[in-house]
């Protein structure tokens, strides 16, 4: 029997019974997910899918990654994203997909047409098994790369201390693309609060390696070209041990054990300057 | 010290490949530092030590591995940490350990400063041939 055959002896199997087998099929599904979603939408997604897979079937034969399967893939996208997005794990995603196999199974005549017909159904199945892991697998990349971008932007308020200072609480892994942020962030509040002084606070800051110094630094030096002063406060006696067997050094910026004797530093000096108003 | 001492604890092996490996690095390490019990400063030491070998690693090595454990040696006990990476290798090891000298972007003080917070330094590297940074911190 050649493909073009199996093809439409599957399409005829599939035709004649199909009302049966969505039905055992949605009944196959529901059970895996024990209720986490309601049959009646399962119902809607799975008579579409199957509809849509007889389609292909009978257009254009067993190729699941060909041109006909366009429909079937697309299908699959949505439902696996909708299963990521819903918290199933690829098995739970994978096996609305790997059931159909299940409910075929018992109509087999047992004649060898009809064998070889399913084992070509069945891969075509693994095929679209795999598919939508696949797809399961980058819609919770996406969901985690959005996360962490929240998280970016969460992990990094900029507070208004006093009159004239602003503090950034940082915690966590300093890396470029967070110190990009944080820049962005002082530099702007130091304009919107009209402020004169800022405090970068690192107690949350693990380790202060090499790059997390120069990227303070840089924060810092761009604070000073706006003409604002900055101290680094929150470094710890490991801390201050590290980076001076490190080799780093601060130079002429103040640095503090804690925040309260940064911002005791900064109305000092505010006061010593006379300044009651701003940057502005 | 390039291969890992009689006795020592089992050697766990990530790859370091991407800046997001330099942060898995210093937790296992962290971890490490903890289970043989080093000092909070001597933790911080070593940790920071890894990241910059970590970060070197990623940046002008390309990437490699991390392999590390808690070594014990007699009454000793410290971390051993190796990082191996197959990228274009040093050609002068003096002048990449002096203070201040960097071949990219950065401070110059990352693989010097590593060989001061660390109790034993070994760079093996030949232009070409990649690079293994092993060090150890003993529990004083």
């Amino acid at each position: 029997m050649a493909g073009a055959d199996m093809a439409q002896r599957l399409v005829q199997l599939l035709t004649d019974q199909r009302d049966a087998f969505v039905e055992q099929w949605v009944d196959t599904v529901v059970r895996s997910l024990r209720g986490r979603i309601t049959e009646a939408e399962l119902r809607r997604e799975l008579t579409e899918l199957y509809g849509a897979v007889l389609e292909a079937l009978a257009s254009g034969g067993l190729a699941p990654r060909a041109e006909h399967f366009a429909e079937v893939r697309s299908l699959l996208v949505e439902l696996s994203r909708n299963r990521a997005r819903q918290g199933f794990s690829p098995t739970e995603t994978a096996i609305s997909v790997f059931s159909l196999k299940e409910v075929l199974e018992p109509v087999l005549s047992g004649e060898n047409d009809d064998i070889r017909a399913y084992l070509q159904f069945s891969r075509l199945l693994d095929d679209l098994g795999l598919f939508t892991v696949e797809e399961h697998g980058r819609t919770r990349e996406e969901i985690i790369s959005v996360q962490a971008e929240q998280l970016l932007e969460l992990s990094t308020p900029v507070v208004k201390l006093w009159d004239g200072v602003v503090g950034v609480p940082l915690v966590g892994t300093l890396d470029s693309a967070r110190t990009q942020v944080v820049m962005e962030k002082l530099l702007q509040s130091l304009i919107d609060s009209n402020s004169t002084h800022a405090i970068i606070d690192i107690t949350g800051v693990p380790a202060v390696d090499t790059q997390v110094a120069q990227h303070l630094l840089k924060t810092v030096v761009a604070a000073r070209m706006m003409g604002a002063e900055c101290t680094i406060s929150g470094i710890r006696p490991q801390i201050a041990q590290t980076i001076v067997t490190l080799g780093i050094e601060f130079g002429d910026i103040p640095t503090k054990a804690t925040l309260s004797d940064a911002l005791r530093h900064a109305l000092a000096q505010r006061a010593a300057a006379g300044q009651a108003g701003g940057l502005l | 010290m390039t291969s890992v001492p009689v006795g020592s604890d089992p050697v766990q092996e990530v790859g370091i490949v991407a800046s997001g490996d330099v942060v898995k690095a210093r937790q296992i390490i962290r971890t490490l530092a903890q289970q043989s019990r080093l000092s909070l400063v001597d933790q911080t030491k070593l940790v920071t030590a890894a990241s910059e070998l970590a970060r070197n690693t990623v940046v002008y090595g390309g990437g490699g591995t991390m392999r590390a454990c808690v070594a014990r040696d007699g009454a000793k006990v410290g971390v051993w940490v190796q990082f191996t990476d197959q990228g274009q290798g040093i050609p002068d090891l003096e002048l990449a350990l002096t203070d201040g000298w960097s071949s990219g972007k950065g401070m110059g003080l990352g693989l010097s400063g590593a060989r001061r917070l660390v109790d034993e330094f070994d760079l093996r590297s030949a232009a070409g041939e990649g690079t293994t940074v092993t060090v150890v911190k003993w529990v004083r």
